[in-house]
């Protein structure tokens, strides 16, 4: 707290030291966000590499992010409902509605996969406002509504796509999402674009506060970033580009699921962080009594926040058929629980009004890592369960803590 | 300063709950640039009257003069469109977002269709250096990470940022140690000094007496006094408080 322009300082303000400072403190006020998943990446792949020689593979690095890409989805799609402290605990049988809905509309009545992909979405909007409709406006609680939905649309996928019924999802579009990789130089564009996008919102947002006469943050800091993310995608993509195939035919690239992904999240954070809907939506979660006398219609919040997470599980389960490549009665059962917890390990706080997308991905990427090693080890899924169940206690009791850190701090 | 006219007066506000009238004909001035004390004991009215004046339970019969026309308060709306601004004691404030964001929640500014977060932030800048505060370590601070006393200096300023004619504090200082409703008291003197008309609902006698231009006492849903601060003592408003004083000679 140097000299500043104005008498009350913004945050933004002083040298690199400073903001390095400034954030070490943040995390020692308990505010750690996503830094105890990133520490569990490094160190389960610390472990799996050590116990395991087909961890760090090429072909299992591919996997793992394909893997993660259909749980970080549905994690983003709960984070809209967590971030309410409300839960969806139907969010994969939603999906899993839809994409029967989609698969028996392509099978039984010949349509267009296209319409036939809209009308899944369709179903996934409807039920997610009926979902909202049922939480914000009569007053249940989101769990019973939705472990009602849960159980109940386990039966409605079953008369969908009858009793065993299975069937193979044969359109290429969907197919490729989770089989297809992008060409070696598309891996490199998407790269660009995405350095390229933050870098003119960096330049745009310090050109704003600059023009109110506001201080921004040191330049480094802009420059830190872009090249911690060129380094690691670059990293990335390099090694996607690799042939990863065991056998004659070469695979090589970056699968295509992930732009896809990467552009959902990145336009549900825009949405979260820049537009009114997106800070009602972190209002109402932490103080809804405040939100409505503020006069935000709170009913509403809730609602479309039902129906955001119930269209980002469709494009999960979507993600889900691409890569089993079948529809059948019983997908989406299990993932819902998965999600939460990947959300939760991610930084995303159960009560509500703190946590981000990007928290839910590198959650999901945790997750998935714990039942990708130790599937190579051949551990028994009992195994699984109970490391995946352990990894949860311990993010929600780091939750509580902090959350019990922030309170104390605030009142001395 | 003119202290003749009031920016709000209420002339014979009644209010009842089925049988029971809780304001029995009231009259109330708040005068711009002035501090104006509601006292009286639990169940005098004191809620009922705040919550005419902020429209969340409009009178049953009596006049709202505002800047000398009457006016009607239906909703929350219709004071808001005047510029009365109700500060509650549990202050509604979020914890999980910052103060700028809590100023400016439900009145957010768009540019391009996004949030203009530094237009937003410099306006609330200025709305707390023109109250003097300068407790608050940066604008960008989370309200969790903030004591009783800057909260209460938050939802304040808030209501500066809303360009208010009327300021209605409901308890300030109750939650607050020594040193912090000395900061909340000087800030309550600042806001009139704005020339907004504060009035300021308060128990504590002590903090009445440092701010308050005038004292209103109810009584058991009627106005017993209307007192200069200068020309009474303490104990004299106790008596008024207390039904020990004014019962026969009200006005």
């Amino acid at each position: 707290m140097s000299d500043k322009v104005t008498s009350l300082a913004s945050g933004h303000e002083g040298t690199l030291y400073d903001q390095t400072h400034a954030y070490l403190q943040r995390l020692r006020g308990g505010e750690m966000g996503s830094l105890p998943a990133i520490f569990g990446i490094l160190v389960l792949a610390g472990i799996f590499e050590i116990a395991s020689p087909f961890f760090i593979t090429k072909l299992n690095f591919a996997n793992l992010f394909v893997q993660s890409a259909e749980l970080a989805m549905l994690s983003a799609a709960l984070v809209f409902v967590i971030l309410l402290g409300e839960i969806d605990l139907s969010a994969g049988v939603t999906a899993g509605v839809a994409m029967a809905v989609f698969i028996d509309l392509v099978k039984t009545q010949h349509w267009n996969w296209i319409p036939a992909l809209g009308a899944g979405f369709f179903a996934g909007i409807a039920i997610g406002a009926v979902i909202g409709f049922m939480v914000a406006k009569i007053g249940v609680p989101s769990f019973v509504v939705t472990l009602a939905f849960f159980l109940g649309f386990q039966g409605m996928q079953l008369v969908l796509l009858g009793e065993g019924g299975v069937y193979r999802v044969e359109t290429p579009a969907i197919l490729a999402i989770m089989n297809n990789n992008l060409a070696a130089w598309g891996g490199w564009l998407m790269l660009v674009i995405a350095l390229a996008v933050s870098f003119v919102i960096s330049l745009f947002d310090r050109a704003r506060r600059a023009s109110y006469g506001l201080v921004n943050k040191p330049f480094s800091m802009v420059i830190i970033k872009l090249a911690g993310m060129a380094v690691i995608g670059g990293i990335s993509i390099y090694y996607l580009n690799l042939n990863r195939s065991q056998g004659s035919i070469p695979i090589s690239g970056v699968p295509i699921v992930i732009p896809i992904s990467i552009a959902i999240l990145f336009i549900g954070t825009f949405a979260l962080d820049r537009t009114r809907y997106g800070r009602y939506l972190y209002a109402v979660g932490g103080n809804p009594e405040a939100a409505r006398r503020a006069g935000i219609k709170v009913v509403g919040v809730r609602v479309i926040a039902f129906i955001i997470c119930a269209v980002l599980a469709v494009v999960s389960g979507v993600f889900h058929a691409s890569r089993i490549g079948s529809v059948d009665g019983s997908a989406g059962h299990t993932i819902v629980l998965s999600g939460v917890a990947a959300a939760v390990v991610g930084g995303v706080s159960l009560f509500g009004g703190r946590g981000r997308l990007a928290h839910a991905a590198i959650g999901a990427i945790v997750i998935s890592m714990i039942d990708n090693g130790l599937g190579l080890l051949q551990m028994p899924a009992g195994i699984n369960f109970l490391v995946q169940g352990g990894v949860l206690l311990l993010a929600a009791t780091i939750d509580a803590l902090a959350r019990r850190r922030g309170g104390v701090v605030s009142r001395n | 300063m003119s202290f003749d006219i009031p920016v709000i007066e209420l002339k014979g506000v009644t209010k009842s709950f089925g049988p029971v009238d809780v304001l029995k004909g009231i009259d109330f001035s708040a005068y711009a640039g002035q501090v104006t004390a509601l006292v009286g004991d639990n169940g005098a009215g004191k809620s009922t009257l705040i919550k005419g004046l902020a429209g969340v339970q409009p009178y049953d019969g009596g006049e709202v003069h505002f800047a000398g026309g009457i006016v009607e308060l239906k909703s929350p709306l219709d004071a808001g469109e005047l510029g009365i601004e109700v500060v509650y004691q549990d202050l509604a404030l979020c914890e999980n977002l910052d103060i700028v964001q809590n100023m400016f929640l439900g009145k957010e500014e768009l540019k391009a269709a996004t949030l203009n977060e530094p237009h937003m932030e410099l306006q609330a800048v200025q709305a707390l250096e023109s109250l003097s505060v300068k407790t608050v370590k940066s604008v960008r601070q989370k309200v969790s990470s903030l004591s009783g006393g800057q909260r209460q200096t938050v939802a304040i300023a808030r209501s500066v940022l809303r360009d208010a004619k009327v300021v209605i504090l409901d308890e300030p200082t109750a939650a607050l140690g020594v040193a912090q409703t000395e900061q909340v008291l000087n800030l309550v003197t600042r806001l009139a000094d704005k020339g907004v008309a504060v009035i300021i609902i308060s128990h504590n006698l002590g903090d009445v007496f440092k701010v308050a231009h005038q004292i209103s006492v109810l009584y058991l849903g009627k106005m017993v006094a209307t007192l200069k601060t200068k020309e009474v003592t303490y104990d004299e408003v106790v008596a008024y408080i207390t039904g020990a004083k004014g019962q026969e000679g009200a006005n």
